[in-house]
């Protein structure tokens, strides 16, 4: 299966989505990227057991701090898909592309011309 | 432990926003305990200061680390190096820690934590104050349930009239101290002991006479 998406994600591997820390997603933020989505197992399906559960719990006491230090928790999100569903996958890459294209640049970097870094880029990353 | 909880991010961006180059210093005590002020925090609360800043357009550079204890004056002279060029120091500690720093550095010391209580951990994420810190324990005498602390009126012979099905009439939450006290001695077949009159609390040993003061000196150095 060869599906495009959008080519502005990059992919952080994780052993699982439990291991998420409030640290890695706010270091993305401040290296310039745009949006960041957390794919977690489905529910229930957690190798785990409750790896998938906690990362939401997490996640969603990072989108409250986003919103209190003033980056948004909008351009934080979750969703729980398998390793299976690469459709799905491709698709949701899509969608928070589109959401985070309307919410729009980083406000940390909104004047810059790139994300900050050492790249060459225009804009930040999903 | 002691228990405290963070202050609100932008509570502790206030008492620091003159400042160009803060140190954010955890505990690895009881604050990492109870997941407030340890190197995690630590790390998180001093990004989510400099979004917050960079934001505001007043950039602020951060420093962090974390000690063994603040509480204890050895730790706390190792951070003379760490907090050195920094402005303001931003303790993430309990409320002795913070105290501890301001006495050490001459530069602004501001506690990011509010200290709660001492108690312990009920489940992961959740913790309950158990030691009213009397200074004269009596749980020999209450089935190792402390009613100075867990009785809402303190009292030392219970229960009191606003027991109700075995909890406090403050809040269908809170337990009857009493009520379990009960229990407890029961269970243990001493229930005999809770018919003696528990006469006043010597309080002297309390809040009485200003700050406490603990004093061994058969382990004192020099």
């Amino acid at each position: 299966m060869r599906l495009q998406y959008a080519t502005n994600i990059r992919i952080v591997e994780m052993t699982c989505s439990g291991n998420i820390d409030h640290r890695v997603i706010l270091n993305a933020f401040e290296e310039g990227a745009d949006g960041v989505f957390v794919a977690g197992c489905m529910e229930g399906d957690c190798h785990f057991l409750k790896g998938n559960i906690r990362a939401r719990k997490r996640v969603n006491a990072v989108k409250k701090l986003l919103d209190e230090i003033g980056i948004g928790g909008d351009r934080l999100e979750m969703y729980n898909l398998s390793s299976a569903q690469g459709g799905r996958f491709a698709e949701i890459a899509n969608d928070i592309t589109a959401k985070i294209k309307d919410l729009g640049p980083n406000p940390l970097f909104k004047n810059s011309s790139c994300c900050g870094c050492s790249c060459s880029k225009e804009g930040g990353d999903q | 432990m002691i228990i405290a909880q963070q202050k609100q991010i932008k509570e502790i961006a206030a008492m620091v926003s003159d400042c160009k180059k803060v140190a954010l210093i955890g505990c690895a005590g009881c604050v990492t305990v109870c997941l407030s002020g340890g190197e995690k925090e630590t790390e998180i609360m001093a990004a989510a200061l400099r979004i917050m800043r960079k934001l505001e357009g007043n950039p602020v550079e951060t420093i962090t680390f974390t000690a063994t204890r603040q509480c204890d004056p050895e730790y706390v002279e190792a951070l003379d190096g760490v907090v050195k060029d920094a402005d303001a120091i931003i303790s993430l500690a309990c409320g002795v820690g913070v105290q501890y720093l301001a006495e050490r550095f001459d530069k602004w010391v501001v506690p990011a934590l509010d200290t709660n209580f001492i108690g312990g951990s009920k489940v992961h994420g959740v913790w309950e104050e158990k030691c009213g810190m009397c200074g004269d324990c009596v749980l020999h005498k209450t089935g190792g349930i402390c009613p100075i602390i867990r009785c809402s009126k303190s009292i030392l012979n219970g229960p009191c009239g606003g027991s109700q099905y075995g909890k406090c009439e403050i809040s269908k939450d809170v337990d009857c101290a009493w009520q379990l006290i009960y229990d407890r001695m029961k269970s243990l077949g001493k229930l005999d002991k809770l018919m003696a009159i528990q006469p006043p609390k010597d309080w002297t040993k309390s809040r009485d006479g200003g700050p406490r003061r603990a004093v061994r000196e058969d382990v004192m150095i020099g």
